[in-house]
């Protein structure tokens, strides 16, 4: 544990510094928008590097820890790299990377050119930090500073040109977030005053020594702010409320990464912080109750980046029945389901900006014959769709039978319930997604109540059309976009980048699902965490 | 663990009136309340470090119970920093909102009410089909061919739902 490996895993402060740094630069670069394009790619290029490295030190199954400044851990500040949370940076710089590009190529901010643009880059790259930061983190302090830095990061994205719609979209979205994060600061300070210590492997070995009101209270707390930041079913309705009016790119890299770090702090609260199933039966309840809800909301919507986000909420219940389960079959197959799910909605949502871009619109009643204008949109939408409904041999499909598979092993009435539940849930949103590709796929577009002016004009002129066919008529809102192809190389390739992750989820499922349990184990039982953390203090430092 | 009462006190009601104002629907009083909540967990954070006792700067002829615990200090420091730049952003918001629509209250979102309004009954998926006997596009035309008597016969679903 102390030569190679270690000096490869010390370098985890960076997978957060470097963003940061690269922000600073981009702010500097902020008008030369070419420059600044190089230094957000490049910095994100570089950190996937090195989250890569570390994920293959600790692709056995080990876990190390990295303690900054040389102090030793339960007063310093360490941050910890084991197979979970490095796969988790992997997978989060591979979609922000390619969300990255697809935006790059759109021209960015649809339309405003001028304005807010510069701060795109800056803020995108703080958003990737606070998201690594989240993931590394060896003490809850430093978790809420992670949720704060890209919480804060986010708001500047999601009211990016300040139209009236983002603005109240963003005052909805900012105040349920700072919300919240008081109640998580709250948290911190009681478990301060209970334990006497944030660092996270010291909590876990002097928690049990508290009385179990005293526990309860404190795990109700985190659940409970977490809860909010993962959309968690009576803590969700502020997601579909808010992601949809961002732009396409934003409300992508918010739907994969955002919503996963709250999973992830629930998922390191259930099993380091307060193992055992005190609040188990609590989270399977509410785990069903978010699929149903969330699902339900989803069949009613005619908009596809809402009905997109009630699905993004509602296939969180996944994960949270994976994590109530406790057993080291669930957890594998929530981990697997995490990276899954992370992809697979990445990529609807891109494809939905296509779509938005090529149609005019995102609402399904207005839309049509879209697989005869673009059939690889078609493609592109088919694959990912089908994935999200768990249709085999998709990567969907193999999450969700471990999840059952765990949730059988656990065998309890209310286990089988949600597993009843959650197949359900798969079926109602093959419905949903189904109901999509019939009408703006399949339905011809002559057949859609008052179609865009963009999306008739188009359905003759297929391929290597740009705005310039409607950019004649006085008025025209395409004119002055950027990027005039109607779907521009860049964006549907990056899109299809993020569908071939996907399908590669389900090529390599069996090497991925190997990783996930041996990284299920090493969570599960928290002495690993432990050790590396405390134990392993004189080798750390140097 | 001692802690000090007025600082409860003082806490209980920036905690009570906070939520109070964060539940308001104008923005300017949500902000407030943010910012009374946030007052309020930083005091929370600063009892939790119990007796006070001298500053915490290293001085050799002190023992270790006699400082005061400097970790809240420093969690409260941050915390500070992070409501400072939340309500900063806070405040652009609102006066945002105020610059293009003159109010100051969380609007509910059109497409919400739209969608709770719409009608259970949807013409793309709730109307009667009208049964295909052919999968030959315009065969039911062809002079001389039965097709259109059978598909005629066979399309009144409401009839046949009665």
């Amino acid at each position: 544990m102390i030569d190679a490996p270690l000096t490869a895993v010390s370098f985890a402060p960076l997978a957060v510094a470097l963003p940061i740094f690269g922000a600073a630069l981009a702010f500097i670069l902020r008008r030369h928008k070419r420059s600044q394009r190089l230094v957000t790619i490049g910095v994100l290029v570089i950190t996937l590097a090195l989250e890569s490295w570390m994920l293959s030190i600790v692709w056995g199954g080990s876990t190390y820890s990295v303690t900054l400044g040389g102090w030793a851990p339960p007063f310093g500040i360490s941050m910890v790299v084991d197979g979970f949370s490095a796969f988790m940076l992997v997978v989060s710089t591979i979609v922000s990377l390619a969300v990255l590009l697809y935006a790059t190529s759109q021209g960015m901010a649809d339309g405003d050119e001028d304005g807010p643009v510069s701060i795109f880059h800056p803020a995108y790259l703080i958003l990737v930090a606070g998201v690594s930061n989240a993931f590394l983190a060896g003490d809850l302090f430093n978790l809420y500073v992670g949720f704060e830095i890209l919480l804060t990061a986010s708001y500047v994205l999601l009211t990016l040109g300040g139209t009236n719609a983002r603005i109240r979209a963003g005052t909805t979205y900012v105040v349920v977030s700072v919300a919240s994060s008081l109640l998580f600061l709250i948290a911190i300070a009681m478990i301060y005053a209970a334990a006497g210590t944030v660092n996270m492997a010291d909590l876990a070995v002097k928690l049990p020594q508290i009385s179990e009101g005293t526990q309860m209270v404190l795990h109700v707390m985190l659940l409970v702010a977490f809860g909010i930041k993962a959309a968690v079913f009576p803590l969700s309705f502020w997601l579909p409320d808010s992601y949809p009016t961002a732009p396409a790119p934003v409300t992508a890299v918010f739907a994969g990464l955002l919503t996963k770090v709250g999973v992830y702090a629930i998922i390191r609260t259930e099993t380091l912080l307060f193992p055992g199933n005190q609040l188990q039966t609590l989270l399977m309840v509410v785990a069903g109750l978010t699929m149903l809800v969330g699902i339900l909301g989803a069949v009613a919507q005619t908009d596809i980046k809402r009905m997109l986000s009630f699905t993004l909420t509602s296939h969180i219940g996944f994960l949270i029945f994976g994590v109530s389960l406790g057993n080291q079959l669930g957890m594998a197959a929530t981990i697997y389901y995490v990276a899954h799910h992370i992809v697979v909605q990445t990529s609807l949502f891109l494809v939905v900006g296509l779509i938005e871009r090529r149609g005019g619109t995102s609402n399904i009643d207005r839309l049509g014959s879209l697989a005869k204008i673009s059939p690889v949109l078609a493609l592109l939408f088919f694959i990912p769709a089908m994935n999200l409904g768990g249709i085999p041999p998709f990567s969907g499909f193999l999450g969700k039978l471990g999840l059952v598979q765990g949730g059988a092993e656990v065998g309890t009435p209310l286990a089988w319930v949600l597993i009843g539940v959650s197949l359900l849930t798969s079926l109602l949103t093959l419905l949903a997604v189904a109901r999509v590709w019939n009408r703006a796929f399949w339905r011809r577009a002559e057949d859609a109540t008052d179609p865009d002016p963009l999306l008739l004009v188009g359905v003759n002129a297929a391929r290597g059309a740009t705005y310039d066919i409607v950019a004649d008529e006085p008025g025209s809102r395409y004119s002055d976009r950027g990027n005039t192809a109607l779907l521009p190389n860049g964006m549907v390739g990056m899109t299809a980048v993020l569908v071939l992750v996907g399908l590669a989820l389900t090529i390599f499922a069996g090497p991925l699902f190997d990783f996930s349990d041996r990284a299920a184990a090493q969570i599960i039982d928290n002495n690993h965490y432990i050790e590396a953390v405390l134990g392993s203090t004189t080798e750390v430092q140097r | 663990m001692s802690t000090n009462i007025t600082l409860l006190v003082v806490m209980g009601v920036l905690f009570a009136v906070g939520i109070y104002l964060l539940l308001e629907r104008s923005l300017t009083r949500v902000l407030l309340g943010i910012v009374l909540l946030g007052n309020g967990a930083n005091l929370l954070l600063l009892s939790t470090g119990g007796r006070l006792g001298k500053a915490p700067l290293y001085d050799a002829g002190l023992a270790a119970e006699e400082y005061s615990d400097p970790l809240p200090q420093a969690l409260i420091l941050t915390a500070i920093v992070i409501t400072f730049a939340v309500t900063a952003f806070m405040l652009g918001i609102i006066y945002r909102s105020w610059v293009i629509s003159h109010a100051d209250v969380v609007a509910d979102d059109d497409e919400d009410l739209r969608v709770g309004q719409q009608s259970p009954f949807d013409f793309e998926e709730d109307s009667p089909i009208p049964e295909d006997t052919t999968e030959f596009d315009g065969e039911e035309t062809l002079p001389g061919s039965d097709t259109k008597t059978k598909t005629e016969t066979k399309t009144d679903p409401g009839e046949a739902r009665a």
